[in-house]
């Protein structure tokens, strides 16, 4: 099936079959490997991405329902000139990541979580991020990482 | 060679939080996993495993598979017999009469556990390839599953039919002098008890599944294999002998890898199978695990029965300690799985003064289920909670507070450094420091005064204080005491130290970091040594092509070894600099110092010659001393002449609902003390995880299996990883108390989280109950388990 897509502000139009998942679109056509996959259950979370400026974990959506849409990837995350964007900024501040795996998806719900609710506790962003898993962190330096970005905007 | 001590000098670099260099690939998606490598033309790999846990195999028929789309080829277990000039690898033989089954990438005559490899198939696609698995028929015979241990250990059914029985050894630690003292002390003692614990079986679960990729150059002979793995070295050497490959052909490269915690400190099937596959077909073959394939055929970790009596005199003072333990090997030996009992076999005394009486033994047995191996602590998790459970009941049972057995009980810091009863000497350490500055952060008076006035009869929301106070036995490790636990390689670390010419500086190092932050750890060392800047520092790790020396990362062995290993290679590198410096400012060796990367004559600081000068120059090689080779360039191997022991206390804080059994974690203070710290915001991020855990065991994980030994937990919708919603925030603290053993004066911990924390967490759970005459808890304290814990504790009290 043909799909028009707008991936990190480039469009790609596509042909794909019915049964891709978004994750392998991005992942395999497009060539973004940043988009990880750590589980078949979507439980984990590494798959998020923001579809239409929501965090979506990316292997719940087929390709071909993303006809149409905006996506952003953590590649597209950072501004043109390199710099980073404030929440990629305040996970290394915090060292909210260790092996990066989950890093990704992580960045992505995490922005999401805040464009909901600029200003959570940290009740809020421990509750907002429960469909993220990370194994390294213990979650901790990731919630203030949360809390440091709020703040910081 | 000169050693500066780090922990005595004014360090400009060591010692601050510095951000991770690795960080920014890592945050941008730029990073590339295994899987993420873009390798044109490879075949993929997918493996057929037993639905059984025990089956004998009739008949494999693949011709159905080999006519679906995009199939290239498969194979039965029987087809690749050929393949393999060895076993799959088991680096640890404990005892010479160790049973060690027959164990191949892909079964032959029997799966032995859900998830064993019976078949494969090789296509153009993932898709295909698995899409082809379900049209191969095999036919079994399913056989009995053996789960339980004590059910293993009866040779009811036996798994191995080569081997005659279940049992795979006993290991003993003789302890000199001991005999008849055990005996004595409990015959003696004011005091004992004699507690059962079960480690559960755990899922390692890191974030990034297995990945491999194989190489091949089929014309010059050479084959890269590229892993998700934490010791790219030790699978190079053991795939080359299990595949008689020669191995100067073969280069490993792990790249960014998502996590091991142990798990990924293997040679596994889908490694080999690759490989040897790749060299047939001569193209690339590669293979990705999916999460339901990890829970099954990854290394599973603990699942251990321990059995262990504490004798005591009137004073509460420990004077015997005995121990039965029964260990889960799985359905076959993995590279280190019947070592891992023995890792903790030196610690069930924990870090008490027990001069000698100590008693240990562990049987290990197989089962029809996933082979265990290394997870997070390996063995030093199981030891410590077993002691520190014990001597809750102790303290329990004489009717003292819990840390004030401790306190009678601790090594005191004036007995370091400590012979103990196993030989080992424990170099360095401050147990009532640690404990005294955990009790101070979670206010311990404070919080018996709110327990008392909390728990009163009837109360529901019970407040529950656990303690725990470990010691790690880590840093693997002095070769020779290897040598001594039958362990088939060596415990060294090498590094190399290059300087360029324009004073950029590369480090090679034969650890292997999956998140630990190796990169930024080491330019820090580096950089202090050098006087250079640690942006400025370049280290390459994880390529056999690269760093061809190296033993690899688990064990917290790499600071306390491959990190020295790179100091001391730095002071090798200043040796050689400094002749150079001394020939061309025309002066004496002994007269010059070597200050913030420059050489200066003492006393007259305007002749001076900074590493950069010096760099350049032993790169041209124009005004060398006579018989000086060119370049500035130091390797070093070092082999540790102690293990590193950190340690320190944590102390958990519970409320337990009676009524839903439901445990909320209120506070966690960890105070851990691992020498002299080159990142506080690394070794920070290494407790918070390993706290969590070692939590999780306590309160969510298990590889539960029925009794036909089918997994029930294979996804991570069924096993309970835990989310930021489940787990508390951690105060940490840290006392320092240098190792003597290595000049940086550092110890491990990677490890130290996990081993402190499942103990702390039951105990404040056991704590909380003890009122309603609850005296144990099983791991993980599920709501569920705790309600029944309670509701069978009431009822043996009526």
């Amino acid at each position: 099936m043909q799909i028009r897509v707008t991936v990190n502000g480039t469009v790609h139009d596509s042909d794909v079959e019915p049964r891709t998942l978004l994750v392998h679109y991005v992942r395999e056509v497009l060539g973004l490997t940043g988009t990880n996959i750590g589980c078949d259950t979507s439980s984990c979370g590494a798959c998020s991405l923001h579809l239409n400026g929501e965090a979506v974990k990316s292997c719940t959506v087929l390709a071909v329902q993303a006809d149409g849409a905006e996506i952003t990837t953590i590649e597209g995350m950072a501004a043109a000139d390199g710099t980073m964007h404030p929440m990629q900024q305040a996970f290394m501040e915090n060292h909210a990541l260790q092996c990066g795996y989950c890093t990704p998806g992580m960045v992505m719900a995490a922005t999401s979580l805040l464009k909901e609710n600029p200003n959570p506790s940290e009740e809020e962003v421990r509750i907002g991020l429960e469909g993220n898993l990370c194994r390294c962190t213990g979650y901790h330096n990731i919630v203030q990482a949360v809390l440091a970005a709020a703040g910081g905007e | 060679m000169t050693m500066t001590d780090a922990a005595t000098s004014a360090n400009t670099v060591l010692g601050k939080r510095r951000l991770r260099k690795e960080d920014p690939a890592l945050l941008t998606g730029e990073a590339k996993y295994t899987n993420d490598l873009n390798i044109p033309g490879a075949l993929h790999l997918a493996v057929l495993r037993s639905p059984y846990a025990h089956a004998r195999i009739l008949s494999v028929d693949v011709s159905a598979a080999l006519a679906m789309p995009g199939v290239v080829a498969a194979y039965s277990g029987a087809d690749l017999v050929p393949l393999w000039a060895g076993p799959m690898p088991c680096a640890w033989p404990v005892t010479a009469d160790m049973k060690n089954p027959a164990h191949s990438p892909l079964a032959v005559a029997k799966a032995a556990y859900v998830g064993d490899g019976v078949a494969c198939v090789l296509a153009t696609s993932d898709a295909a390839a698995r899409d082809a698995l379900e049209a191969i028929d095999v036919a079994y015979e399913p056989l009995p599953a053996v789960v339980d241990l004590e059910d293993a250990l009866s040779d009811r059914v036996v798994i191995h039919d080569e081997l005659g029985t279940n049992k795979s050894y006993t290991w003993d630690l003789k302890c000199e002098g001991a005999e008849g003292q055990v005996d004595r002390a409990f015959a003696e003692a004011a005091y004992t008890v004699s507690e059962h614990y079960v480690h559960q079986r755990l899922i390692p679960m890191a974030m990034e599944p297995r990945a491999v990729a194989a190489v091949p150059q089929p014309f010059g002979g050479d084959i890269t294999l590229y892993s998700s793995t934490q010791v790219p070295h030790i699978l190079k050497v053991m795939t080359a002998i299990t595949l008689g490959i020669p191995e100067h052909q073969l280069r490993v490269v792990a790249p960014t890898v998502g996590g091991g915690f142990g798990a990924k400190l293997n040679v596994y099937a889908e490694e080999l199978l690759c490989t040897a596959l790749a060299r047939k077909h001569k193209v690339p073959v590669r293979w990705n695990e999916e999460r339901t394939e990890n829970t099954q055929a990854t290394i599973h970790g603990r699942a251990q029965r321990q059995h262990i009596e504490l004798a005591a005199d009137a004073d509460g003072k420990l004077t015997a300690v005995r121990v039965r333990l029964l260990a889960d090997m799985g359905a076959y030996l993995q590279l280190v799985t019947p070592g891992i009992p023995i890792l903790g076999a030196f610690l069930y005394a924990g870090v008490y003064d027990l001069p000698v009486a100590y008693d240990f033994s562990c049987t290990s047995v197989f089962t029809t289920l996933t082979p265990t191996d290394a997870y997070r602590g390996a063995g030093r998790p199981e030891a410590t909670y077993a002691i520190e459970r014990a001597m809750d009941a102790l303290a329990s049972k004489i009717g003292i507070d819990p840390l004030e057995l401790r306190k009678r009980n601790f090594i005191r810091k004036e007995q370091f450094p400590y012979l103990a009863f196993s030989g080992l000497t424990y170099d360095s350490g401050d147990h009532e420091l640690a404990a005294d500055k955990a009790c101070e952060l979670a206010d311990y008076t404070g919080l018996r005064a709110r327990q008392q006035a909390q728990n009163v009869e009837g109360a529901t929301k019970r407040l529950g204080i656990g303690i725990s106070s470990y010691f790690e036995m880590c840093g693997l490790a002095p070769s020779r005491v290897l040598a001594s636990l039958n362990y088939s390689a060596g415990g060294w670390e090498a590094a190399t130290v290059r300087v360029l010419p324009t004073n950029k500086i590369q480090v090679v190092t034969g650890t292997a970091p999956h998140g630990q932050g190796h990169e930024t750890a080491w330019s820090m060392i580096v950089a202090e040594k050098m006087g250079v800047d640690p942006d400025d520092v370049d280290v390459l790790h994880s390529d056999t092509a690269i760093a061809p020396l190296g033993l690899d990362t688990y064990g917290s062995r790499s600071l306390p070894v491959g990190g020295v290993a790179v100091a001391m290679a730095c002071d090798k590198v200043i040796d050689k600099a400094k002749k150079i410096a001394a020939h061309q400012l025309e002066a004496n060796e002994d007269d010059l110092e070597f200050v913030a990367g420059s050489f200066s004559v003492k006393g007259s600081p305007d002749k001076a010659m900074p590493l950069a000068a010096i760099a350049f120059e032993a790169f041209t090689a124009h005004n060398l001393p006579d018989g000086l080779e060119p370049n500035l360039e130091a390797q070093v191997t070092y082999d540790p002449p102690n293990f590193s022991w950190p340690f320190g206390t944590h102390i958990c804080v519970v409320e337990v609902d009676t009524e839903t059994g439901d445990v909320e974690v209120l506070t966690y203070v960890a105070v851990d003390d691992c020498g002299n710290q080159v990142n506080p915001l690394i070794v920070d991020g290494q407790v918070h995880g390993g706290v969590v855990q070692g939590l999780a065991q306590a309160l969510y994980e298990e590889a539960v299996f029925d009794e036909d030994g089918q997994p029930k937990a294979t996804n991570l919708a069924e096993y309970l990883v835990p989310a930021a919603s489940d787990v508390p925030s951690i105060t940490l603290g840290h006392t320092i108390t240098p190792s003597p053993t290595n000049p940086l004066g550092v110890k491990g911990i990677g490890e130290a989280g996990t081993i402190g924390a499942a103990p702390a967490v039951i105990n404040a759970i056991v704590d909380a109950l003890s009122g309603l005459g609850v005296t144990d808890m099983p791991m993980p304290a599920s709501p569920q388990t705790v309600w029944k814990t309670i509701q069978s504790a009431q009822g043996a009290m009526k």
